[in-house]
């Protein structure tokens, strides 16, 4: 681990942490361990925002520099072992009759930079189309998202059609938006609900860790 | 271009030469428990209150949205509406989520409405303007069609060209729709608000139509919001924005002193008497 790469990408300095990466590429340092220095960056990053001391953009930068970052590290790794492993699968969908996207993209990068699997079915996504990428895919967690009113109902009609297909015990099912709060996660029949994007990582965490 | 909507009393022209006209957007339960728990129980008060209050702080237009879980749509907008048409004189912008609520609004509204909205997906356009133009109405024009929010400024303005032509097929002139460019953060893309004033300038230039936008959208995910929401508003406005939907309270100095600098404020009349009233002198 290097202290200095992770303290150049928790204070937003991303010439310097490129920099220090390409360093650290040179000298022959394990690509893994120069991951898990910008992974405990992104740690520091997540939980600044948490508690506001952080905003928006530097979460979208601090995963701009990791995106840079992983790009140089790459063609270094084994096929398969490019992150030490995914810590697991979820399925991110802004559901039908929804299109807000702001929220579930910078949910989407939080948990790609935090080590999931993502798949992101995009916007105005049918409850069928959820179902069938959960027979695919095999997620853990599926994380509905949406902003508007309409959104509870077709977060309700997604819970349902996934316990009549048979899945409901298969996977975890966390929903977002602007106005979701436990009174709504209760009316979609979910298993949590989260305020922001490191709630999602976190409910994930917990969920697929344990 | 002139746009003119009107209550049973008053009539608003909005028009780049006039001054900025304001939507009133409060009277909208999206992540408001107050107003959700008013519908709810049809508490009315509140919901005179906030219509009085953002009239007095100097709205031009209301726009009216009951949409909240556990309320009925169709039956209770009609019953807003004419409350709203008791209390205050100004026109109102139906706010519909549901066609079906929409043409009970139209059935007791008086005047010539404003619409909020219609856009280029399929079901909205073939639902919405049919009742546009049998009322008419006037409507805002969402730039989303089925693949959603463009992000390039380039395609926003192309589906502001396929939604006029389509409204046109359906005999509704152009003065009768109101463009919304729409705005996303510029929290997690900083060139956001440059795609937003692009599709502004192009959409002004090309089809001249009179255009509102969500401002507030802006800087979600940002310190100090109001900052920038008043900056990119005035900013707007040079651009080509005619007529807001907006927080009045908060943006309108703002939008007095931009209306100023833009030549729209004759000697300086409105931007004097707003400071009048904001320091009760």
């Amino acid at each position: 681990m290097s202290q200095e790469l992770t303290n150049a990408m928790a204070t937003m300095k991303e010439q310097e942490a490129i920099s220090i990466a390409k360093d650290l590429i040179k000298k022959g340092e394990d690509p893994l361990e120069i991951f898990a220095s910008c992974r405990a960056a992104m740690e520091i990053v997540g939980s600044r925002f948490e508690k506001n001391e952080y905003f928006l953009p530097e979460l979208m930068m601090s995963g701009e520099i990791l995106r840079q970052i992983s790009e140089l590290l790459k063609p270094l790794m084994k096929e398969g072992a490019e992150t030490g492993g995914k810590a697991g699968r979820v399925i991110i969908a802004t559901v039908q009759g929804d299109i807000h996207d702001i929220g579930k993209d910078i949910v989407v990068l939080m948990l790609d930079v935090n080590g999931f699997d993502v798949l992101d079915l995009g916007i105005d996504v049918p409850p069928a189309k959820i179902i069938e990428a959960i027979k695919d895919f095999k997620p853990q967690v599926v994380g509905l998202s949406g902003f508007l009113t309409v959104a509870f109902d077709s977060m309700k009609e997604t819970v349902e059609q996934i316990k009549a297909a048979g899945l409901r015990d298969d996977v975890k099912i966390m929903i977002g938006g602007g106005q979701i709060d436990e009174e709504i996660k209760n009316y979609a029949g979910a298993d949590a609900y989260g305020s922001d994007a490191m709630a999602a990582v976190n409910l994930s965490k917990n969920w697929i860790g344990g | 271009m002139e746009t003119k909507v009107s209550s049973a009393s008053q009539e608003v022209i909005i028009s780049e030469t006039a001054p900025t006209r304001l939507i009133g957007e409060r009277i909208n339960p999206t992540g408001k428990k107050r107003l959700q728990d008013a519908l709810k129980s049809e508490d009315y008060d509140y919901i005179k209150e906030l219509a009085i209050s953002q009239v007095e702080a100097g709205a031009d237009i209301l726009d009216v949205n009951v949409v909240t879980p556990g309320v009925d749509e169709v039956a209770l907008l009609p019953k807003v509406i004419e409350l709203i048409m008791k209390t205050v004189e100004v026109p109102l912008c139906i706010d519909i989520n549901n066609t079906a609520a929409l043409k009970g609004a139209l059935e007791v509204y008086e005047g010539k409405a404003l619409i909020n909205s219609v856009s280029m997906e399929e079901v909205s356009s073939n639902e919405v303007l049919p009742l546009v133009k049998e009322y008419g109405a006037a409507v805002i024009g969402l730039t989303i069609d089925d693949e959603g929010i463009p992000k390039e400024a380039g395609k926003r303005v192309e589906i502001a060209h396929r939604l006029v032509e389509k409204a046109e097929e359906y005999g509704i002139p152009r003065e009768d729709i109101i463009m919304d460019c729409l705005c996303l953060t510029v929290g997690s893309d900083s060139n956001a608000g440059m795609e937003t004033l692009e599709a502004i300038r192009r959409v002004k230039e090309e089809l001249g139509v009179n255009q509102t936008l969500g401002a507030s959208n802006i800087s979600f995910g940002l310190p100090n919001r109001l900052l920038l929401n008043q900056t990119f508003l005035a900013i707007a406005i040079a651009a080509g924005l005619t007529c807001p939907t907006v927080n009045i309270a908060h943006v309108c100095s703002t939008v007095r002193a931009a209306d100023l600098v833009l030549g729209r404020d004759r000697f300086a009349m409105r931007y004097i008497q707003d400071y009048r009233k904001q320091t009760g002198s």
